[in-house]
């Protein structure tokens, strides 16, 4: 028992991944079926590298004890520049430059005024919330921007990379990144260093970690990952909408949450978020499938939210009393 | 007389119009453990603060071995040799021992611009050693600092401190919150210091724990240094009344 609790402690995401397996076996047998068909694959495959990598940057940013809630309109704001520009005349690459440049810059000023003025990072990045989505409106100048098909190589994003037509280069731009960020937290010394900035701030601060720099790089990643992601959602709808991404930022937080992250910093991991954000698409799409109605959904991933957030706080007590008794 | 390892000369801070520090000037010499008592606000944590980087004199200077330094944060600090111990002992609780002493300070396999990927099975061999060092015997390299007591985390900062090769080891209040056997542990720490040449300077609210271990006492009040006297001098008594 106290092995198997100290397992879940250390791996806050075994819970979630249990579940998400529970679940597309219920689904599987609810929909006679239909839950694991190729169509169906496909159809989650679509949308899931898009909200995945908001959660990603999400979640790393959690780690490191900090909060970003613009994330769902700079996923807009980011495809809304590049679009503005290419039609322009800007050449495409020069565009995506600028455009995540942009969201680098969003980044970098939700973490400065965040250190700067010592404010919470919910408040900082509630306003940019605001900014980001009104900036998106005004430069589309009220129209979308139309962007002919093929005008743009959005099949190096979007393209299906194999002959069945069941996986979209997307997939792998979000497995590359995944794997790249899952390695930056666990094997390099700035990963040692997010998780030392979110765990205990003082004592990062007295060894030497300059933890202010530490959040401001990972609030830069999280917004550069929201506006990439928000991109490749544009080139696989080919429309460049002011829209979308709304409520993105909570359903971001909730996947990081449902994969075991702490919402106080130091705890969780980019596996995690991705179960979590895995999850979330998963009930979306199987309580269709399931012919259940589906304004249930955000009731469900409400639930789930709460849930995983007692069961974290429980992990934590239980934690806390066991160090009591190894201090006999 | 053998040039003190570290020395500070007129040290003057103020904190928003609060004159804590009046002109504190002080030799250690090296090799010995020195025992740093006073109320609070007296300003012995002003002085630490100053001396680890936390924070900057606004006047004086500091010397180590006869060198002016300037130490404007906790790198500089460490870099020079003062590592120092808090209470709270800086450490993570949710990372493992072997993560937690090389925070900041992580060996990599290969780095570009100071980023790079860590060198796990130094950090994992190098922490066994350090610990086993210091006397301290724990199961794995990779338990959770969390999983530690208070007297076995105080012993993992110590083994980091050491491992680091500090010239000077400074330990603020290490002994609170800790259990009375706790608490003779970490003072079998710093008595041990002293044999391997490391000069050890113990900041304390308790009498007895600073007279247990400490060759010299100063004693300071209202951010200045009351008195400066060999152990075998003074007595708890006038200690106790100079504060």
């Amino acid at each position: 028992m106290r092995r198997l609790f100290k397992l879940s402690l250390q791996k806050p995401e075994l819970a979630s991944a249990l579940l998400l397996l529970l679940l597309v076996i219920v689904f599987q047998v609810r929909s006679d079926s239909v839950f694991l068909s190729a169509n169906n694959i496909r159809g989650i495959l679509g949308i899931l590298p898009e909200t995945a990598l908001v959660a990603l940057g999400v979640t790393l940013l959690m780690i490191c004890g900090e909060f970003d809630l613009s994330v769902g309109s700079v996923f807009a704001l980011m495809p809304m520049t590049m679009a503005v520009l290419v039609v322009g005349g800007w050449p495409f690459w020069i565009a995506v430059l600028a455009g995540l440049s942009l969201c680098a810059l969003i980044g970098f000023l939700n973490g400065w005024i965040t250190i700067r003025y010592d404010i919470p990072s919910f408040i900082t990045t509630l306003g940019m919330l605001f900014m980001a989505r009104s900036l998106t409106v005004v430069i589309s100048g009220g129209f979308p921007p139309r962007i002919k098909p093929g005008e743009v190589p959005s099949w190096l994003f979007v393209g299906f990379v194999d002959e069945g037509g069941l996986v979209r280069a997307s997939v792998l731009w979000f497995v590359g990144i995944a794997i790249l960020i899952s390695l930056l937290l666990s094997r390099t010394n700035f990963g040692n260093w997010v998780r030392a900035t979110g765990g205990f701030p003082p004592a990062a601060a007295a060894m030497g970690i300059s933890t202010g720099k530490v959040k401001i790089a990972c609030f830069m990643i999280c917004s550069v990952l929201a506006g990439f992601a928000g991109m490749i959602q544009s080139l696989r709808l080919n429309s460049f909408l002011p829209s979308i991404g709304e409520g993105m930022e909570l359903q971001a937080v909730a996947s990081a949450v449902i994969g075991g992250t702490s919402l106080s910093g130091g705890v969780g991991s980019i596996l995690g978020g991705l179960i979590g954000a895995t999850l979330i698409r998963v009930i979306d799409n199987g309580m269709v499938l399931s012919q259940i109605d589906a304004n249930w959904f955000k009731f469900a991933i409400g639930a789930l939210t709460i849930f995983a957030v007692v069961g974290n706080a429980w992990l934590r007590r239980r934690g806390r009393a066991m160090k009591v008794e190894t201090d006999k | 007389m053998t040039t003190p390892i570290i020395e500070t000369r007129n040290l003057h801070k103020w904190y928003s119009g609060v004159h804590a520090l009046k002109g504190v000037s002080l030799k250690v010499e090296p090799g010995q453990a020195l025992g740093l008592v006073g109320d609070n606000g007296a300003g012995k944590s002003t002085l630490i603060n100053i001396l680890s980087g936390l924070h900057q004199q606004d006047e004086g200077e500091i010397l180590l071995e006869g060198q002016p330094v300037n130490i404007r944060n906790p790198k500089d600090s460490m870099r020079l040799g003062i590592e120092t111990i808090y209470q709270y002992n800086s450490m993570v609780p949710l990372m493992t021992i072997s993560r937690n002493v090389f925070i900041g300070r992580e060996p990599l396999k290969w780095s570009i611009g100071g980023f790079g990927i860590l060198d796990e099975r130094k950090m994992r061999e190098d922490s066994v050693k350090a610990i086993a060092d210091v006397d301290l015997h724990l199961r794995s390299p990779d338990a959770l600092v969390g999983e530690l007591s208070g007297g076995q985390r105080q012993g993992v900062a110590i083994a980091r401190a050491m491992h680091f090769k500090s010239k000077v080891m400074i330990l603020d209040e290490p002994t609170n919150h800790l259990s009375v056997k706790e608490t003779a542990k970490v003072i079998g720490f710093v008595q041990g210091l002293k044999a391997q040449g490391v000069t050890a300077i113990f900041i304390s609210h308790n009498m007895h724990h600073v007279f247990a271990c400490c060759d010299r006492i100063v004693a300071m009040a209202l951010g200045q240094i009351v008195l400066d006297k060999p152990v075998s001098e003074t007595s708890i008594e006038e200690v106790s009344e100079m504060l």
